[in-house]
């Protein structure tokens, strides 16, 4: 195991980091054993520099930021709904667990269908309400309606697993302290707020810090919603991750992989605060 | 408040789809401000007849009165009781002043006097300087003085407790039996507690209310019920140690124990079981009695003295091989081997017929 992680995890991190600090590097130079000419921070000033970089740290946080807290509140309350109707529970466990083991391009790409702007299903609904249609995701579409789109989309994907992580959780919460607090003529807002909410923050921690940390690596969606082009205009909806692979794969100039490998780190330390952030901010809320 | 409870049935359903009545039919009432223990062996029906009350269950059957008011469809916030669970149910992540005042809040109560209120509360349990403390940094007698506190800040009619002592160790439960006993009288509440510990009822209850199935078997002063009780399983769930049971007859007015005469009664021949607490044998030094055993084995803790008799089963008398115990004085230093002679006193003996109904 220890192995297995040596050579698949430590050493491309370690990797990565190293390369990210060459200079003119030229991977598949000298017979695959790469070239460089020597070492800087260049990297970094450059890709710090560049406009679609800042372009995809914001597009990143707008969607982690957002759909983070909104996707674990409407779970909770999915999951707190699922509780009060034992009969038909297992039925749409079943129905919210769908989209966790669906290929998330697949599902990116009939999402794709639904935001439509002439045929999409959301569309349809909006004209009902007399709404003009909005293209979501066209040549057309403004920032918003995209990261509208997109925040649907991932929000809508990432239920899945939290659904199931507090309907478990739900389940080892001794009944009695509901009985306790429905004696305590307590309503059901307060003891979801009082007691179903404390009692399950550590899970909520563990949750937030792990889909926090999946959002900020944001690029499956893109793919499956926006395609190659990443938006409806090219590169409108690139994430950190997004611009990573785009450099990783651009042959056209020296140094693209320092470049990528940069964008990579810092991503990393993004990452890394975001965490570190969650846990002291908690520390003082959670309860175990 | 007097609680009253008419014709009450529960019915569950079991996992092979039998109906079981674990509530059958019970009439009972509660007299206003006393301690009462609801008491009987593990799936009687007490802790169903207490959420009942508490409203956490709906009979099928039955009304349910507190004084004039009759709350058998009420939910359990309606009905005005507190309860406290078996565990406690204290908010873990809740203070003890937070755990108080969480009933109040949800009642609206004014800030200031809902303040005022959980310290007094938190005072009549003895719980004053912990207020800030979490549950877990608590004792059990301390968490269990916690429910009771957030139990009656509320002032409830009616103060239910389900098993209350049963996660206490031995020593902190002789402590918080008392201090149940003192804050029920300092209040005045009304109390049902549950219990399947006969000494623990018998302690502190005024009224003690014997279950079985799902039925009632007695109710009463607990003493009453210990030294008169309706049947054989009343006779043999009060008292430690328990009750010893002979196979015996009755012929001409002679009650007979393996052919040894044991005592004279008016009631017509009959195959009868006897029962003879512990404390009801007397050594009879004149070796005149009939009823004479060889000893087994001698305890002898403090003051008492508990002789162990094995009776081996022969057919026609003891039917059955029975061990029995006589707690006698110690003085009489009687050894194992030793035949004793008792006398059986008549109070502390209880005749029952075959079904183990009371003869009289």
């Amino acid at each position: 195991m220890l192995i297995l992680m040596i050579v698949f995890t430590f050493y491309p991190l370690i990797n990565a980091f190293v390369i990210s600090f060459y200079k003119d590097y030229l991977p598949l130079a000298n017979d695959g054993a790469g070239s460089i000419t020597g070492y800087t921070f260049a990297n970094y000033s450059v890709i710090l520099k560049n406009q679609l970089f800042w372009q995809s740290l914001k597009n990143t946080f707008v969607l982690a930021l957002v759909s983070v807290p909104v996707s674990i509140l409407i779970s909770l309350f999915i999951s707190v709904a699922l509780k009060s109707i034992p009969k038909l529970k297992g039925f749409f466990q079943t129905v919210f667990f769908l989209p966790y083991v669906t290929n998330g391009i697949a599902v990116g790409m009939a999402f794709a269908v639904m935001f439509h702007r002439d045929y999409g299903l959301f569309n349809l609904i909006l004209g009902w309400f007399n709404i003009s249609p909005i293209d979501w995701i066209g040549g057309t579409a403004s920032w918003w309606a995209q990261m509208g789109a997109l925040m649907i989309f991932t929000i809508w994907e990432s239920l899945a697993f939290k659904i199931l992580v507090f309907t478990s959780g739900l389940q080892n919460i001794d009944k009695q302290y509901y009985d306790a607090a429905k004696i305590d003529h307590a309503t059901k807002w307060t003891i979801f707020k009082r007691i179903t909410v404390p009692l399950l923050s550590p899970l909520i921690l563990y949750i937030s810090i792990t889909s926090m940390i999946g959002a900020l690596k944001a690029y499956n969606s893109v793919i499956g919603l926006f395609g190659e082009k990443l938006g409806g205009q090219p590169y409108s909806m690139i994430t950190i991750v997004a611009f990573v692979y785009k450099y990783r794969s651009d042959f056209s100039f020296q140094g693209f992989y320092s470049y990528a490998a940069s964008a990579a780190i810092i991503l990393f330390f993004i990452t890394l605060i975001f965490s570190l952030i969650q846990t002291t901010v908690s520390k003082k809320r959670i309860h175990y | 408040m007097e609680i009253k409870m008419l014709d009450l049935t529960k019915i569950f359903i079991s996992k092979d789809k039998r109906e079981v009545h674990a509530v059958d039919h019970v009439d009972l009432t509660i007299p206003s401000g006393k301690l009462i223990g609801l008491l009987g062996p593990s799936g009687c029906g007490k802790s169903t007849t207490l959420y009942l009350i508490a409203g956490l269950l709906r009979q099928n059957v039955g009304q349910i009165y507190f004084g004039e008011d009759e709350v058998s469809d009420m939910p359990p916030e309606k009905r005005g009781i507190g309860l406290v669970f078996q565990n406690y149910a204290l908010y873990p992540h809740m203070t003890v002043r937070e755990n108080i005042l969480f009933p109040l809040e949800n009642l609206k109560v004014d800030k200031v006097e809902a303040k005022e209120r959980t310290i007094e509360m938190a005072n009549l349990v003895g719980l004053g300087e912990m207020l800030d403390r979490k549950p877990k940094e608590l004792s059990g007698g301390q968490q269990q003085r916690v429910a009771i506190a957030r139990a009656l800040v509320k002032k409830p009619r009616v103060l239910l407790l389900d098993e209350p002592l049963s996660n206490l160790d031995a020593r902190l439960r002789l402590q918080t039996r008392e201090e149940i006993k003192r804050i029920q009288r300092e209040t005045g509440i009304t109390t049902v507690f549950v219990t399947h510990d006969q000494e623990e009822a018998m302690s502190i209850s005024d009224e003690i209310v014997v279950m079985k199935d799902g039925v009632i078997q007695q109710m009463g002063e607990p003493q009453h019920v210990y030294d008169h009780p309706q049947n054989l399983f009343v006779a043999q769930f009060l008292g430690t140690p328990q009750i010893n049971v002979f196979n015996g007859v009755i012929k001409n007015k002679k009650i007979f124990v393996n052919d040894m005469l044991i005592s004279k009664t008016d009631l017509p021949d009959q195959p009868v079981k006897i029962g003879v607490r512990p404390e009801g044998f007397i050594v009879d030094l004149e070796k005149k009695s009939d009823f004479k055993f060889e000893i087994d084995l001698v305890e002898t803790i403090g003051r008492d003295t508990t002789l162990i008799i094995e009776v081996p089963g022969n057919e026609g008398g003891l039917l059955d091989k029975i061990t029995f115990k006589a707690i006698v004085d110690a003085s009489l230093k009687i050894k194992a081997g030793d035949w004793v002679h008792f006398n059986v006193k008549p109070e502390k003996m209880h005749l029952f017929d075959l079904e183990g109904k009371l003869l009289k």
